[in-house]
């Protein structure tokens, strides 16, 4: 090759070949330098299990919201029918106690076919309720939620003979506990998902900056300072959480769309109707789906500001 | 600029392979680090260069103790000295315009304000047709006048160079020197660590010689 002749005259500016230089800097660090399929593979899978989890929280919570609401929009007053009392009259003087409550909407008594109904799958079709002592159920549905009090109509209603009130507290209680079990389990689990995330790029990074030691060595001997050296190693890690978070994110997604359309198909066969008694619809709805944008961008941040504090730490430990 | 006084280094529990080290750098200087192989240059131009520390002594470096240095002091002396690598050390991705705008770029300055001079640079070193050029395509000349400008570019009161002249031809070698010499007027000081007698003949000037991990200084 031709050597290209010295000027060791006096500096100068020589106009003409600034034009040809191309333009835009190349990136200090090379991506490809960077094992980023590998990450992005890695990032992905967390930020799949991660939105899972957000989802099927949002989705076990909405549902368990669903039923204490329900179960909340009303109360049973059950009248046992005791010896010498007249179970009609003391239905009626019920029914006048919960009509006359605040914040009742309404009450009826279950007719005699409608006990039989709720008897059905125990005492089987055609059975004649008349010659059994049957309790009568009167459903209360609860208006204003604020004005009612439960325990002052539970002792107005204790005051009829065989009465007693049902305010389903035993299953609100038991719903409620299922479902913050369930929120408690869901962040255990993205904290185990975020922690391994952590550590996959903390290896990954401390990889690339082995593989780029010749980089770092000059852009140590040029005077740069470690911010810099991070910076362009975190640019790169940013975009890599950024692919991954989002392919989990976008797959997640697509299963949660899979699964609802799924339900939708078999919703009026038998095993559709439970899964909908248990789930509601099974749709996540738009926060399920926010929340796994969330933890795409969360995943991305761990990812860069990992890589940073990580870079950080290595040039500490090299310097 | 720099002042060694009874600088003793040693690596792990090894022998000391430098020893009773006493010289100084003086501002707009010119002086050759000689010795055979082994004799310690390397190891004195790490020192220098503030990559690592004695293990006995005092270094002063720009009225400063290295001692006493913290790890954030360093980017910022260290910008105060250039440095040519005996390998060139370029980033074989950039382009020679790339790799020598580096040193302005790591201290932040935007492009447009360091474009025309590190251009200028190019050409005054005789680079100005390879600016678009990667390294591998380069020949050994044209690497060390890249590696030269890029110790240059910002404008370093010291430069180092490992045997700036060990893998050129005499012909070359001559010229590396002139241009040497001619960042020497422009007020910068220079250490070149060579055992090239011949290059010391043509230009004759200070002299530490290293033998033996001691250090006679030849005015």
């Amino acid at each position: 090759m031709t050597e290209t002749p010295i000027k060791t005259a006096r500096l100068r500016l020589i106009p003409g070949r600034a034009s040809q230089r191309r333009s835009g800097a190349s990136p200090i660090v090379p991506p490809n330098s960077i094992a980023g399929t590998a990450l992005i593979a890695v990032v992905a899978i967390m930020s799949f299990l991660a939105c899972l989890t957000v989802g099927a929280v949002t989705l076990v919570q909405g549902a368990a919201e669903d039923w204490q609401s329900d179960i909340l929009r009303e109360v049973t007053i059950q009248i046992l029918p005791l010896d010498g009392v007249d179970l009609a009259a003391a239905t009626e003087r019920a029914l006048g106690i919960a009509r006359a409550a605040p914040g009742i909407a309404g009450a009826r008594a279950l007719s005699d076919a409608e006990n039989a109904a709720l008897l059905e799958p125990w005492l089987g079709l055609g059975l004649d309720t008349t010659d059994l002592p049957i309790p009568r159920l009167i459903v209360v549905e609860i208006g204003d939620t604020e004005a009612v009090d439960l325990a002052a109509l539970g002792t107005a209603v204790a005051a009829v003979p065989g009465a007693a009130l049902d305010d389903h507290r035993m299953w609100t209680e038991r719903l409620r506990s299922m479902a913050n079990v369930t929120v408690v389990v869901g962040f255990a689990v993205l904290i185990l998902v975020f922690a391994a995330t952590i550590m996959s790029v903390v290896f990954a990074t401390r990889g690339a900056m082995a593989g780029n030691g010749a980089i770092v060595s000059v852009l140590h001997f040029i005077g740069a300072e470690d911010w810099f050296v991070a910076r362009e190693f975190q640019r790169h890690f940013l975009v890599l959480g950024l692919k991954g978070g989002l392919l989990g994110a976008f797959g997640a997604a697509v299963l949660f769309a899979i699964l609802s359309f799924a339900m939708g198909t078999i919703g009026e066969s038998p095993e559709g109707i439970q899964v909908s008694a248990l789930f509601g619809s099974f749709a996540v709805g738009p926060g399920g789906y926010f929340g796994a944008l969330l933890v795409a961008f969360v995943i991305a941040v761990i990812t860069a500001v990992t890589s940073r504090l990580t870079v950080f730490r290595y040039l500490r430990e090299v310097r | 600029m720099f002042r060694f006084d009874n600088v003793g280094l040693r690596y792990g529990m090894g022998p000391e392979i430098l020893r009773d080290l006493n010289f100084r750098i003086g501002p707009r200087s010119f002086q050759y680090l000689t010795g055979p192989s082994g004799a310690g240059k390397s190891s004195l131009l790490r020192l220098l260069f503030l990559s690592i520390q004695p293990t006995r002594g005092l270094i002063s470096v720009f009225g400063r103790d290295a001692s006493t240095l913290r790890h954030n002091d360093l980017p910022r002396l260290r910008r105060r000295i250039g440095v040519v690598f005996q390998d060139f050390r370029l980033l074989d991705h950039l382009t020679t315009y790339e790799n020598v705008a580096l040193a302005l770029r790591v201290v932040g300055k935007p492009e447009q304000r360091y474009r025309s001079d590190v251009l200028e640079l190019l050409n005054w070193v005789g680079l100005g047709d390879r600016i678009n050029a990667y390294p591998p395509v380069l020949s050994g000349g044209e690497k060390q006048r890249a590696a030269i400008a890029r110790a240059v570019i910002g404008h370093p009161e010291i430069l180092l160079a490992d045997e700036p002249t060990g893998n050129v031809d005499p012909p070359l070698a001559r010229r590396l020197l002139r241009l040497f010499v001619e960042l020497n007027r422009l007020g910068t000081s220079v250490v070149i660590a060579t055992h090239d007698t011949d290059l010391m003949r043509q230009f004759p000037a200070r002299t530490l010689a290293l033998e033996d991990g001691r250090l006679n200084v030849h005015d």
